[in-house]
């Protein structure tokens, strides 16, 4: 008994005593706190009365800028982050891998590779406000319907980010603007990892370009590109800034997405357990992911 | 001759799709700084590509938002922020890094498992508990709950990022250090930082971006309006003067600078984090 309380009881652990204070703190003790909250009304942010399964049922029939089936095609944060992540994961992590192929075969690849990765230094906010002007109605400042109207005159400029079919697709561009550099990066390495004579020899067995990067390239890049994937899809999750400051998931609510609703639903209508229930729908939706990690990890340490 | 041309023509698609994809990438940055140094009038008078048919252009945006629009003070802000938002997560991170990889407590390694857990879970997840708690120690008046939370919510993936790199130094110089009498704290300083100063300038670098680019964080932590960081002042900016982009771009390049500064004169240890961690 006693020496199991002695080893309990090491100085080693002064070591990890200030990370875990401050994870419990500010992390673990919060997560199981908006927990319970997502079953409180939680109005003014504090527990004020249990209500059930209230609010996610709710959020899931009856809040049309969460989750809206009635109407075609259907609408809503959800159906917006769905968008979210099929154009986005597939334009970064294809682009990417374009990019780093192309970028491959010159002797100028790191300046390419340098200036498509710049956007991810900077923060979503001047990144928003980058491409708010690039989309700006008037075609006297605003880039792309200038370049539209050079090509057809009679072209009437469109407020792309203030129309609800063009909204999403718009702040989506300027995402993947932003994280295409991240994608071909990893990509990059990936594909210069691969040993020059297992493509060499299928060149000189008389394969073509195309049958390389389809028979040997792209398998060999089957792990990183999942990875990526993963990274992609927690991004999508977790995209707010650039929405916060380019539409603030207007108009009409047409750009919300998860991560904002939980902001606004919590931080501007003070409905905290309907918040907190949003914040526990995007936990759930992220733990495949977690436990894809783990796995990974685990793995990993096994081979240690 | 019919393999050449081909051979030819291909290369020369090659280079054209990679020439107009550096333009795409940089064009909406170059227009944005461009217009930051135009005049007022200029600006909604003709596109920024006329810019230099006009050829007028001016610092005034850039003293009118530093000043005026308070971005000076902005800025200083967030260096208050960043800084210790930055010493803070990578030195905790890095002594808890160590126990983790070098050091015997009980249940270290589910403890462990549980920070690779909590790498992906949702910031929001935590937002009305930690500001419920920080409000009510009073941290938000100041910028000590910024600082607790970037360190916070930074943590994990500095302890996941520097413990699998310590772990992987090599036993017998920790053990040697050891039967010579060197304490843990001495291996820890001595030996251990030493030798991972390339994962601990990625993480550093990071960490820098993560926070200074930071507004969600902000936008609930800092709550006094005279320390509110450049990210949260150009929000409000935009939400004031939805058009008057003479002060966005001028704002927007104030912003940026710091990044790119960064970005140019440490590339390489950025892209090496990002090759090292790419699962936050």
């Amino acid at each position: 008994m006693t020496a199991r309380r002695r080893t309990f009881l090491t100085w080693n652990w002064l070591f990890v005593l200030p990370a875990l204070t401050l994870l419990g703190l500010f992390v673990v003790y919060p997560t199981l706190w908006t927990i319970r909250m997502s079953f409180d009304t939680g109005l003014g942010l504090r527990l004020q009365k249990f209500v059930g399964l209230d609010n996610y049922i709710r959020l899931l029939t009856r809040d049309q800028f969460f989750l809206n089936l009635s109407t075609f095609p259907p609408s809503g944060a959800v159906i917006n982050n769905i968008i979210w992540l099929v154009l986005f994961t597939s334009l970064t992590v294809g682009l990417g891998l374009v990019i780093a192929v192309l970028a491959d075969r010159v002797p100028y690849e790191p300046i390419v590779k340098a200036v498509v990765f710049l956007p991810m230094a900077i923060s979503f906010t001047a990144a928003g406000i980058i491409w708010l002007f690039v989309y700006s109605p008037d075609a006297n400042t605003g880039l792309l319907n200038a370049l539209v109207k050079a090509i057809y005159p009679e072209w009437q400029s469109v407020a792309w980010v203030g129309r609800v079919e063009t909204v999403t697709y718009s702040v989506i561009i300027a995402a993947v603007w932003m994280w295409v550099g991240f994608a071909t990066v990893v990509l990059s390495a990936a594909l210069k990892s691969i040993p020059q004579e297992i493509t060499e020899a299928a060149r000189v067995d008389g394969a073509n370009e195309w049958h390389v990067f389809w028979g040997i390239t792209l398998p060999m890049l089957a792990a990183p590109i999942a990875v990526l994937t993963t990274t992609m899809v927690i991004n999508v999750l977790k995209i707010f800034d650039l929405i916060y400051i380019m539409t603030r998931g207007g108009p009409q609510g047409a750009s919300r997405v998860i991560a904002y609703t939980m902001y606004t639903e919590t931080f501007e209508a003070g409905k905290g357990g309907y918040g907190s229930a949003v914040a526990v729908i995007m936990l759930v939706l992220i733990v495949p992911v977690m436990l894809l990690n783990l796995r990974r990890f685990r793995a990993e340490e096994a081979e240690r | 001759m019919n393999a050449r041309l081909s051979r030819y023509l291909s290369s020369g698609f090659l280079h054209a799709a990679l020439i107009l994809i550096a333009v795409v990438w940089l064009v909406p940055t170059i227009g944005l700084f461009v217009t930051s140094w135009r005049p007022r009038p200029d600006i909604f008078g003709s596109g920024w590509w006329m810019a230099f048919s006009t050829f007028r252009f001016t610092a005034e945006n850039y003293i009118e938002v530093l000043t005026a629009q308070g971005l000076a003070r902005a800025f200083l802000n967030s260096f208050a922020i960043t800084l210790p938002g930055t010493v803070l997560p990578v030195l905790i991170g890095a002594l808890a890094a160590y126990g983790f990889a070098w050091l015997k407590f009980p249940r270290r390694d589910w403890i462990f498992l549980i920070i690779v857990g909590l790498l992906v879970v949702p910031i929001q997840m935590t937002f009305v508990p930690a500001l419920r708690l920080a409000n009510g120690l009073r941290l938000t008046r100041s910028l000590l709950g910024i600082w607790l939370a970037h360190t916070a919510y930074g943590l994990p993936f500095a302890i996941f990022l520097l413990r699998n790199f310590f772990a992987a130094l090599p036993r017998d110089l920790v053990e040697a250090a050891k039967m010579d009498g060197a304490s843990d704290l001495g291996v820890f300083w001595r030996i251990v930082i030493p030798l991972s100063v390339p994962a601990i300038a990625s993480l550093t670098i990071f960490q820098f971006l993560w926070v200074w680019n930071d507004l969600l964080t902000s936008l609930l932590f800092v709550q006094d309006p005279n320390l509110l960081p450049m990210t949260v002042s150009i929000a409000k900016l935009l939400s004031t003067y939805g058009t008057e982009w003479h002060l966005l771009s001028a704002g927007s390049f104030i912003l940026m600078a710091v990044p790119l500064v960064i970005f140019f004169s440490l590339q390489r240890y950025f892209v090496q984090g990002i090759l090292a961690g790419s699962v936050k």
